[in-house]
């Protein structure tokens, strides 16, 4: 906790967890599909399902999703902009087990047919930790700027990773690695000290072995 | 500095935003110089204007509709001599209650420690500014002084209500307030931390009892009672009365209390004002 903690942050009302977090859950999705939301499902789990739409969790997450800051004042018209822009929502609750009593699973859908389906939990005070990714499990806050590589597990896929930051001098502060099954579907999740260029990201993308590659950046 | 107030004092000098600033810049991995900061406290000082501007909206509504245009209605009251509490005291308390009420309609905001009890010290300040004519440097001070107290309180005890109960949310913004009013009335950063222990003292208990389990009734209302338990506690520092318990002792009771506090009167909606019958319908 800093200072900023306490005099701060900055934020949209009226909760730091129902609201400010529900906007960035819709905000790592929609990083996480790396392409503007034509469609979104949106369910919501526990105290989400009870509040959501007298905490603007809705058109939080919807205004996330559009790729509104989670200071941006267009938040609470956020369903409005979804109309202008064209993007179809559903919202309805659900009844999860054993998840965190803020969570919420979107799915969604961009412009070429791309899906992704994140299910996230805003655990306090605007943070947030995304617990599965397209149905497989994980764990990242992205609270730094965070490199998510969904990938198979072949020998040598990590080494490949660590080689190229290390070329580009970039530290990496922490890393962890889900996997399904040997040889599955694996997902890395790298915190980094610095933000990559576009150079760097674009030669990652170009590997056989990595499916997405994804930067997130400060929310 | 973070650890106890005792240790804000003594490592201080006597000069707490000084401390506060240093070890920001150490503590914080993104901060570069004292004048970025300095530049960022100005910049969610302005945040902190602009809401009681916007909260003043005579057509404001939260997304419920529980609340808003109230704080029109206070502020009009006062204007026209109608309130028993003086001009002072009135305006705090309305703009207090707009900017909760610009919160609950979803609008931007410091949280000051908290979404909740983000309405006290953006009131204090802006209303004591226009009445004392400080500047704003000095305003951005006595957020420093407001922040370093707030530090100690959530380090030791908690600022989240669903931890500690509004005790940790209206509680601890009175608190920081009260040490802020001192700082900007010239009084000592012991007087501060006395100011800062009356207030605390004052709220000790508080639950959070959200109807509907919507920052909105009582929340909104509390914001209002906090400034008159921040401005009354930086009164009786500023006179020269001495808190008799040491403000690092009344943090931890109130933290005892917080966990001592039974599960319906932190945040779950089941209790207090949440359970009363007519707004559980």
């Amino acid at each position: 906790m800093n200072l900023f903690d306490i005099i701060g942050p900055v934020m949209i009302g009226p909760s730091s967890s129902h609201t400010a977090g529900a906007a960035r859950i819709g905000r790592v999705t929609r990083m996480l599909l790396g392409e503007e939301v034509k469609k979104a499902e949106i369910l919501f789990h526990g105290s989400f399902a009870k509040t959501w739409e007298g905490h603007g969790a809705d058109r939080a997450v919807i205004g996330g999703l559009l790729g509104l800051a989670v200071a941006d004042e267009r938040m609470r018209m956020s369903r409005e902009l979804a109309a202008e822009k064209g993007m179809e929502y559903t919202i309805a609750p659900t009844n999860l087990r054993d998840a965190h009593p803020n969570t919420v699973i979107i799915t969604a859908t961009g412009m070429t047919g791309k899906q992704v389906k994140v299910q996230a939990a805003s655990v306090g005070g605007g943070s947030i930790f995304v617990q599965y990714l397209n149905d497989m499990e994980v764990g990242f806050s992205g609270e730094r700027t965070t490199l998510i590589i969904q990938h198979r597990d072949t020998p040598g896929a990590i080494a490949q990773v660590s080689q190229m930051l290390a070329w580009a001098q970039m530290n990496i502060a922490t890393m962890r690695v889900f996997r399904e099954d040997k040889g599955g579907r694996a997902v890395m999740a790298l915190e980094l000290d610095s933000v990559p260029e576009d150079k760097l990201l674009m030669s990652l993308r170009s590997m056989d072995a990595f499916a997405n590659v994804t930067l997130l950046t400060k929310l | 500095m973070d650890h106890s107030v005792k240790s804000l004092l003594q490592e201080s000098d006597g000069n707490i935003v000084k401390a506060a600033r240093d070890w920001q810049l150490q503590n914080d991995i993104h901060a570069k110089s004292a004048e970025e900061l300095d530049a960022y406290m100005h910049e969610v000082l302005g945040v902190m204007r602009d809401s009681t501007v916007k909260g003043m909206r005579s057509d404001l509504r939260s997304v419920s509709g529980l609340t808003g245009g109230n704080a029109y209605k206070l502020m009009t009251a006062v204007e026209a001599g109608k309130t028993a509490g003086g001009s002072l005291l009135g305006r705090i308390a309305a703009r207090a209650l707009g900017v909760a009420e610009y919160n609950a309609a979803m609008g931007r905001i410091v949280a000051a420690p908290t979404a909740g009890a983000c309405g006290i010290l953006p009131a204090v300040l802006i209303t004591l500014q226009e009445e004392y004519g400080y500047t704003d440097d000095q305003l951005v001070d006595a957020l420093y002084v407001a922040g370093a107290f707030g530090l100690v309180i959530a380090t030791r005890a908690s600022i989240s209500g669903a931890q500690g109960g509004c005790q940790a949310e209206c509680g601890s913004a009175a608190a920081m307030a009260a040490a802020a009013i001192v700082y900007l009335k010239g009084g000592s950063a012991e007087q501060s931390a006395d100011a800062c222990s009356f207030a605390l003292m004052n709220l000790m208990g508080l639950v959070c009892d959200p109807v509907k389990g919507l920052v909105e009734v009582p929340c909104v209302f509390r914001n209002v009672g906090a400034i008159s338990v921040a401005l009354t506690a930086a009164d009786m520092a500023l006179s020269g009365i001495v808190c008799p318990i040491p403000c690092d002792e009344v943090i931890d009771a109130m933290r005892q209390v917080g966990d001592a506090m039974p599960s319906s009167l932190r945040e779950t909606g089941e209790g207090g004002c949440a359970g009363c019958p007519s707004m559980c319908r």
